[in-house]
């Protein structure tokens, strides 16, 4: 494995939720970020994120880490969800928070 | 920057010849699309996989020419 994916494989696997975007859950800087985070608050659950635009090494290599060709992307439990139209799909069904609650994830406070 | 709707469909029928794909614009400016798009080829399939197959047959444009594209999934019924 190259550094990048060792990096990005500590990352997923350091907290229970964490969302790659563009920007910050308190400032995102794309649409599509932005619902992400907002799925993830409804969701009510406690999430870290990283800011792609803050590090190019992180910003493509997680691309190529999970196969996937856009941000945001969301990790649970160190395992690729989706980005954010699966997660609306999800959402929508009900799917994400049986999948939330199924790992046991902590509630945000 | 940005693709047409019927280029946008044109790529995805090539890939996925059943396919029945319906575009709306997000914003009047040729860059922001919604596509809806049925095939039996998502059939059995995990949403990351069937949204790949869409991926897949734009060839890459995904988060390049192509930014915004609000994408589901879903099989004939």
């Amino acid at each position: 494995m190259s550094d990048v994916n060792e990096r990005l494989s500590s990352i997923v696997n350091g907290s229970d939720v964490v969302l790659f975007m563009k920007g910050t859950p308190l400032f995102p800087q794309c649409g599509f970020s932005n619902k992400a985070v907002a799925i993830l608050d409804h969701c009510g659950v406690a999430f870290d994120s990283v800011d792609v635009l803050q590090d190019m090494e992180v910003r493509q290599g997680i691309k190529a880490f999970s196969d996937w060709p856009t941000i945001p992307q969301l990790y649970v439990k160190g395992e690729f969800v989706g980005g954010s139209d699966i997660m609306m799909e999800m959402y929508e069904a009900g799917e994400l928070q049986t999948l939330l609650d199924e790992k046991q994830v902590a509630k945000s406070s | 920057m940005g693709m047409a709707a019927s280029e946008i469909e044109a790529l995805i029928v090539a890939a996925l010849p059943d396919a029945t794909v319906e575009m709306t614009a997000l914003v009047d400016d040729n860059n922001h699309w919604r596509a809806h798009v049925v095939s039996a080829a998502f059939a059995g399939k995990p949403r990351v996989a069937q949204h790949k197959l869409v991926y897949e047959a734009l060839g890459g444009r995904m988060g390049g020419v192509l930014h915004a594209l609000q994408l589901t999934t879903a099989v004939p019924s």
